[in-house]
């Protein structure tokens, strides 16, 4: 096990980031946040908090589940809990920052924008993450990016957050055989 | 219960579920409501069953819990095949498992069944591999209303526990009335049946009633300070002669009335499951006054309906 961001890593990276959100647009009242259930609506907040201190603006926060989007519902095996998606203004003409832990095959942020276009007509659709591991199966990019971190396809990237998991920490878990 | 998977096949009556089973389908019928109701959203519908055939085979009649059942399956985006007895084989003497097994060589993998004939959904579930889901089987069971009816009384009033919910009217014919027995009392509510002697069934007007339950003929003892009311259609089309002396005086004695609305705790909420006899069993003031939660069980339905088809359609056994 290898630790790929300390908490501190971790805090820069979202200090940066919150920067980089603002920065990209010059009126960053059409901005806003959705994190991505169950660790991307975290970093969602804390991201709001940062852009709230350093800009002094309090954008829209939102969280989506993406449960009843996937495409892989025929092969886990089970019904999987859907939890709630708050979000609690019109999408129209906003620009959304998609929020979310780890980029990885892309499949996760194809349903979270499916879900979004189901509320509306954003102006556009951006994407931050906290880790991007590569192994893309769709043609996705984040614009927003903490570490990308080059791994093999049957390693398990682990990110803990002090509000979930008690500790800010992301892990890299080899693969016992190399996929 | 997050994290706890749902294991059944089948949704045919909630007498043998857990209380978890059952706080898991509110739970989840929490999350679908708003793809019905969220202001904010502008596409009504998920893809959640996209590619999935749900059939729906009536053979009683039924509009709201029929269209119910399409909505929720059509917000959830499966192909709905609907098949009534009128106009299909079964009119020409095909039998009930003869017509269920073409239903589903012709690939309904979740068949919505309601049905006379008391036990009608199981008799089918032991024989089928689809998933089957009981939308009301004669006098037994119509779980889908029992949950829907839980889940619109606990919007209303919170934890259902210590709660005293009223079931008022024609308890004997009533699948709705077992539903919500089954459904309610697992939930800690304590149920007070009331209605004629000879519309409730004789076991229970004897004393030998389901834990949680106690039967008072009297309809003002029996909602005297009560969290809620759930008055029942007086099932004119089961009656057999001499139940009732006329409407009239059934009325006068167990019709709900603004009267016996003011006898209970103070905005308690009024359920009626539909279709009404307004001027029977409910005061047409009631029925849509500002206790009424008649609407709200409606669009709740819907959002019950999208949660048991989301539960049986990701199972194991029907993916």
């Amino acid at each position: 096990m290898t630790t790929l961001l300390s908490a501190d890593d971790v805090r820069r990276a979202i200090a940066r980031i919150a920067h980089e959100i603002v920065e990209r647009d010059r009126d960053p009242s059409r901005i806003a946040l959705v994190g991505i259930r169950s660790r991307g609506d975290v970093l969602a907040q804390r991201l709001h908090a940062a852009i709230q201190a350093n800009e002094g603006v309090d954008l829209p926060l939102g969280a989506l589940d993406i449960t009843l989007y996937r495409d892989d519902l025929t092969r886990i095996g089970h019904a999987p809990v859907v939890r709630t998606t708050e979000i609690a203004f019109s999408v129209d003409d906003r620009i959304l920052v998609l929020v979310d832990d780890v980029l990885f095959t892309g499949r996760t942020i194809r349903a979270a924008m499916d879900a979004l276009v189901d509320y509306g007509r954003p102006r556009a659709i951006r994407l931050a993450v906290l880790v991007d591991r590569g192994h893309r199966e769709l043609p996705i990019r984040a614009d927003h990016v903490g570490k990308n971190v080059p791994t093999q396809l049957g390693d398990d990237v682990r990110v803990h957050l002090v509000e979930v998991d008690g500790r800010d920490e992301v892990e890299l878990v080899r693969a016992a055989v190399p996929a | 219960m997050i994290g706890q998977a749902w294991t059944r096949r089948h949704v045919l009556a909630t007498d043998d579920w857990s209380r978890a089973e059952i706080e898991m389908v509110l739970e989840q019928t929490d999350v679908m409501l708003p793809v019905l109701t969220d202001p904010n959203r502008t596409v009504r519908r998920t893809p959640a069953l996209r590619g999935r055939t749900v059939v729906l085979f009536f053979a009683e009649a039924s509009t709201r819990t029929r269209v119910s059942f399409e909505l929720a399956a059509k917000a959830l985006s499966a192909d709905v095949v609907n098949v009534t007895t009128a106009g299909s084989s079964v009119e020409k003497g095909e039998s009930l498992f003869d017509t269920v097994r073409t239903l589903e060589a012709l690939g309904g993998e979740i068949l919505v069944m309601r049905h006379a004939a008391s036990g009608a959904a199981q008799f089918v579930a032991d024989r089928v591999t689809s998933a089957v889901i009981n939308a009301g089987d004669g006098w037994h069971a119509h779980p889908t209303q029992g949950l829907l009816d839980a889940f619109t009384l606990r919007t209303q009033l919170g934890d259902l526990a210590g709660k005293r919910i009223v079931i008022l009217g024609d308890v004997l014919h009533s699948r709705v009335a077992r539903s919500d027995i089954h459904t309610l009392v697992p939930l800690g509510a304590r149920i007070t049946l009331s209605g004629p002697p000879t519309l409730v069934p004789v076991a229970w007007r004897c004393g030998q009633l389901p834990e949680g339950v106690v039967y008072e003929p009297d309809a003002d003892r029996a909602l005297a300070g009560a969290d809620a009311v759930i008055a029942l259609r007086l099932q004119r089309e089961r009656q057999e002669s001499g139940l009732l002396p006329s409407l009239r005086e059934y009325a006068r004695a167990w019709g709900l009335s603004e009267e016996r609305v003011a006898l209970m705790r103070q905005g308690a909420p009024v359920l009626h499951p539909g279709p009404m006899n307004e001027g029977i069993e409910i005061a047409a003031s009631v029925a849509h006054g500002s206790r009424s939660l008649i609407e709200r069980q409606v669009t709740n339905g819907v959002a019950v309906r999208m949660a048991v088809l989301w539960l049986l359609a990701s199972s194991p056994v029907t993916a």
